[in-house]
Formats: structure tokens, C-alpha cells, sequence
């Protein structure tokens, strides 16, 4: 039952997390120090392997390899999120610097005043 | 027809409507070399201002519309539709004309439509000036198609609350307040939506008018498929919240 609860939070999180995003730099933190917990959580189940099905059984599932592979599931759905607005952002940036070298090659065309950066958007902030 | 070299040394966009020499028509294109020429051509042959954005072709399409008349801005990549729309309007904001044209390149719009939107634009209506397709005498669109732009039309009055019969179209007047608030940043094919969202959060006026899309071979086979509005919803729904001001 606990990890029902567990597992529809993380990935409500996730959808959440695909739709609206989060950048600055406490989401960053929290992925890094996740990064962190999940080596050393690697490393204890490694030298303890029992330790991972008590835990396991602690939230109601059976066994310790079941309960990672729940926890890589929902990991990687971050994961993917995650990649794919990164790969958004720098398609952003891509078409914005192609755009910026397309309207500095026009040639001999411009009309009226001419204001160079009036059509560059200003870029956006990292994730 | 005006010759080629005028496109060189245009006038400034505050010459007076003959040759209608405020306006900015500007045309999307990806391997049109087929038909971007004779596209330029008619074109020019109402409107002194013709730009080409040549989406990153691997064909002579930026060649051929610039011996046509048109002024062409070179995308170094292919990007998508809605990028080279995009590239226009930054470069119309350099440039300032009083109004925006966006005309496809593969023949499927006439000039005479767009002359006559521009027209109406022209009395200060309204901001924007849609072209409509289902609005027009000839029911010439083809049955599937139209069920899927019905079903455009169902989503963009559900999510924006615009009331529109075409919502696909790529015949538009934007005025200069429109322009300035355009910033598309869906880069594929979901920039139609995109322009009617700005429209619709920005509160800029609107109006739609009959016009005709001439359905032929060549467009069939250049237009894209009806699967990809799969593509344009999921498009819409990620960048929706992502990008709401």
C-alpha cells in the first residue's frame, strides 16, 4: 500500500514536473543531492543485499529487486522528462542563432532603418 | 512586373499603397523550386516587398526567388515552418512596414486574396486579418481534410475561445501592434495555433474573410499529412503552460 502512495507520487511529480518545469538552482540541488543518495543507496544495497528486501518489505513489496526496478521506473521517467526540455531549450538556442546568422546574410535588402539585435530574442535562462 | 533589381534597393515602406509599398509579404519556403517563381511572380507583380525565407532548401528555391524579385533570408539549417515565419516577422521588426503578409510558397493562395485582406486591414479594423477557406463559395477542400480542420477549429475554440472556421490557414494580415507581440517559438508546424494563442492572450483584434486555396497535385503532395496533428497536439499541450505568459 505505501508504495501505491510512493509510486503515484512520483510519477504525478513527473507529469508535473514535464508540464511546468523548474528551473533555478533548488531543483538542480535536489538532483544532484538525489544523485549523490542514489550512489550511496547503490553502495549499501550492494555490500548489504538484504537490506534492500527488508526495505522492500517495509513498504509492502516482496522483494528488494522489485523494489528497484519500481524506483528505476520512475527515475527514468525523470530522466527522459528532463532530456527532452534540455533538448528543447538548445533547439531554441539553435534556431535562434540560425535565425540571427539567416537576417545577418540578407543581402542588400534591408529597408528603412536598420537596428541590429531588434530581431535577436534575448536568451533564456539555463535549466 | 517590376524587374529584378528593384528588389535590390526597395523603397521605404512609407511609400504610398500603390504597389502597396508599406506592406512586408513574407513567404515561408522548403525545396518550392518548383513553384516558388511563379509564386514571386504573381506576388510581384502587386506587392514591391517579397520576402523569401528560405528554409535551409537543398534546392535552387533561393535562387529562383531571388532572380523572381523577392528579397531571401537564408535559414543556414532547415528549422521548420513556424521558425521561418518567425525569421520574417524579426526581420519585418527591423524594417517596419505597416503590415505583415504570411503567403505560402507552394501556389495554393491568390494574390487577389490577399490584396483584398490587406485591404480590409488597411481601414484599421482590426489587427489581424485571417483568410478562411470555409468561408468561401467553392467547396473545394477535400472531405478529409476538412474533417481534420474541423477538428482544429473545435480545439482552438475550446482552448483559446476564438471563433474561427479555419484555424489552419496560411494566408494572414498582421498590422504593426500584431507583429510586435509575436514570438513563435513552436518551430515546427504547430505555429498556426501558436499565432491564434498570441491572438487570443494578447486580445488583438480579429477578423476572417473568405478566401480560396487552390488544392492542386503539387500542394497535396507538399502539405503535410493528416497524422501530424497528433504531432501539433502533443506540441501544443507541452508548450502551452511551458510558455504562458
Amino acid at each position: 500500500m505505501i508504495i501505491k502512495i510512493l509510486l503515484l507520487g512520483g510519477l504525478l511529480y513527473a507529469a508535473v514536473f514535464a508540464y511546468r518545469g523548474a528551473p533555478g538552482a533548488l531543483p538542480l540541488a535536489t538532483r544532484r543531492l538525489a544523485l549523490v543518495g542514489a550512489l550511496g543507496a547503490a553502495v549499501v544495497a550492494t555490500v548489504l543485499p538484504g537490506l534492500v528486501t527488508q526495505v522492500a518489505n517495509l513498504v509492502g513489496v516482496g522483494r528488494g529487486t522489485d523494489l528497484v526496478l519500481y524506483g528505476l521506473v520512475v527515475t527514468s521517467a525523470f530522466l527522459w522528462i528532463g532530456l527532452y526540455r534540455r533538448l528543447q531549450e538548445m533547439e531554441h538556442r539553435f534556431v535562434t542563432l540560425n535565425r540571427a546568422i539567416a537576417l545577418e546574410r540578407s543581402t542588400g535588402s534591408t529597408t528603412g532603418s536598420d537596428e541590429p539585435g531588434a530581431a535577436v530574442a534575448p536568451p533564456r535562462p539555463v535549466r | 512586373m517590376t524587374s529584378a533589381s528593384a528588389a535590390r534597393s526597395p523603397a521605404p515602406y512609407d511609400a504610398p499603397p500603390a504597389g502597396h509599398g508599406d506592406t512586408l509579404v513574407i513567404v515561408p519556403m522548403y525545396n518550392e523550386g518548383a513553384v516558388i517563381a511563379e509564386t514571386v511572380a504573381d506576388l510581384r507583380s502587386e506587392f514591391v516587398h517579397v520576402l523569401c525565407i528560405d528554409d535551409g532548401s537543398n534546392d535552387d528555391s533561393a535562387r529562383l526567388a531571388g532572380d523572381a524579385g523577392a528579397t531571401v533570408v537564408r535559414h543556414p539549417t532547415n528549422l521548420g515552418q513556424g521558425a521561418a515565419l518567425q525569421t520574417g516577422f524579426a526581420y519585418a521588426l527591423r524594417t517596419g512596414p505597416r503590415y505583415v503578409v504570411t503567403f505560402d510558397a507552394d501556389g495554393q493562395h491568390l494574390v487577389s486574396d490577399a490584396v483584398r485582406m490587406l485591404d480590409l486591414a488597411r481601414r484599421g479594423d482590426a489587427d489581424v486579418v485571417l483568410g478562411s477557406r470555409f468561408q468561401a463559395p467553392a467547396r473545394t477542400v477535400p472531405l478529409p481534410r476538412r474533417w481534420l480542420l474541423r477538428a482544429g477549429v473545435l480545439f482552438t475554440r475550446v482552448t483559446t475561445r476564438l471563433d474561427l472556421t479555419d484555424t489552419h490557414n496560411g494566408l494572414r494580415v498582421l498590422t504593426a501592434p500584431a507583429l510586435r507581440v509575436m514570438d513563435l517559438r513552436l518551430h515546427g508546424m504547430a505555429h498556426a495555433s501558436e499565432i491564434l494563442g498570441t491572438i487570443a492572450r494578447h486580445r488583438l483584434r480579429y477578423v476572417e474573410v473568405p478566401m480560396t486555396v487552390v488544392y492542386s497535385d503539387y500542394s497535396r503532395a507538399k502539405g503535410q499529412s493528416g497524422v501530424n496533428a497528433v504531432n501539433i497536439l502533443v506540441d501544443l499541450v507541452l508548450a502551452r503552460a511551458r510558455y504562458a505568459r
